[in-house]
């Protein structure tokens, strides 16, 4: 299940681990500036990315698998469109679970329009990081680009159910 | 003492509910800690490097080589960057919007900044690649067909709808005073 996160990660890894051996052989300071600037920066963000990380738990705790095939089952029909749009906009799920997960939805028979809003949804919208995005965005951008994101997932969802045969 | 409560209020307020819901619902409680926990797992490997990275690139990259790139005059190429460097990302979207803050001190265009996320949150390569095995090519392919001009225009308008003042507002909690 984690087989592609774990090349990913790797690969982000070596590259950050080349790169911070080029600066510190061209340059020690500037390498210290930079390793400073990061950790600053972290600091600075800590306290919104640890309430993201509560809200995540308990989210997760509340929809497992389980609950998700019982909120988006077997024609749920616009009803479960809605609750997976929903679903996908609070749980923060990373993709190499998320799809692993989905397939299991369909197997379980969910729709593919369900599975399709729950997907977009899911990567695109993030209700649970608001607090980070905030800092960041403000709270306008922030708020606009969620609810676009979310509307853009519906057209996803419709169209994955077109193209599948569904609608 | 006094800093920390005040900067760790609302996660002090959160931990607080959490051990409440405890209580209440021992199961549920004990399950939200442990899926926490595989959250700050997940964070622990994969948030440190992308600092990292973006210390570096504070650094070595100059300003004018950034709005060069990927500022107001880049045009296609600076689009076409913002899309290539979101898609080769790792990592969830809460890691995109640290380096986005960095771009933003640079002098990168906004509706890049925002092409940028758009195709880190949902067109990243490995993940697409991870789709297509999971989900079958034809709802990957759906998605992706869909996602790459759904970016572009969800950027676009976003950039249209913000005031070029609202626009300076935002880049301004990003001066290196504030992060």
């Amino acid at each position: 299940m984690h087989g592609g996160r774990g090349v990913g990660t790797l690969l982000l890894y070596s590259v950050t681990v080349a790169l911070l051996g080029i600066s510190y052989f061209k340059d020690r300071d500037k390498t210290k500036r930079a390793l400073l600037k990061a950790l600053k920066a972290l600091e600075n963000i800590l306290p919104q990315f640890l309430v993201v990380i509560l809200l995540v738990g308990m989210l997760m705790a509340l929809f497992d698998a389980e609950a998700i095939t019982s909120l988006i089952g077997i024609d749920s029909g616009v009803f479960g469109v809605v609750l997976s749009l929903l679903v996908g906009s609070v749980t923060l799920i990373p993709g190499f679970v998320a799809f692993p997960t989905a397939a299991m939805l369909l197997q379980g028979g969910a729709g593919y329009t369900q599975i399709g809003a729950f997907i977009s949804s899911l990567m695109m919208v993030g209700v649970v990081t608001f607090p980070v995005e905030k800092r960041y965005f403000g709270v306008k951008l922030t708020l606009l680009r969620n609810v676009f994101a979310f509307l853009f997932s519906i057209v996803v969802a419709l169209a994955i159910g077109m193209v599948m045969g569904e609608l | 003492m006094k800093y920390f409560v005040k900067r760790y209020k609302m996660f002090l307020i959160v931990l607080v509910l959490m051990g409440i819901f405890f209580i209440f619902d021992r199961n549920l409680g004990r399950m939200a800690f442990e899926k926490a926990g595989f959250t700050v797992k997940e964070m622990l490997f994969v948030i440190p490097p992308i600092f990292v990275l973006l210390g570096l690139l504070d650094v070595w990259i100059p300003r004018e080589t950034m709005m060069r790139f990927m500022g107001e005059e880049s045009g296609l190429k600076g689009v076409l960057l913002a899309f290539l460097l979101g898609s080769a990302a790792a990592g969830p979207l809460y890691g995109a919007f640290p380096v986005a803050s960095v771009f933003m001190r640079k002098g990168v265009k906004f509706s890049n900044i925002l092409v940028f996320i758009g195709s880190w949150s949902t067109t990243k390569i490995p993940l697409v690649l991870f789709e297509v095995e999971a989900m079958g090519v034809k709802f990957a392919l759906t998605r992706l067909a869909l996602n790459i001009p759904g970016i572009l225009i969800i950027a676009w308008t976003l950039s249209a709808l913000l005031s070029d003042r609202q626009i300076q507002e935002i880049y301004s909690l990003n001066t290196e005073k504030h992060i």
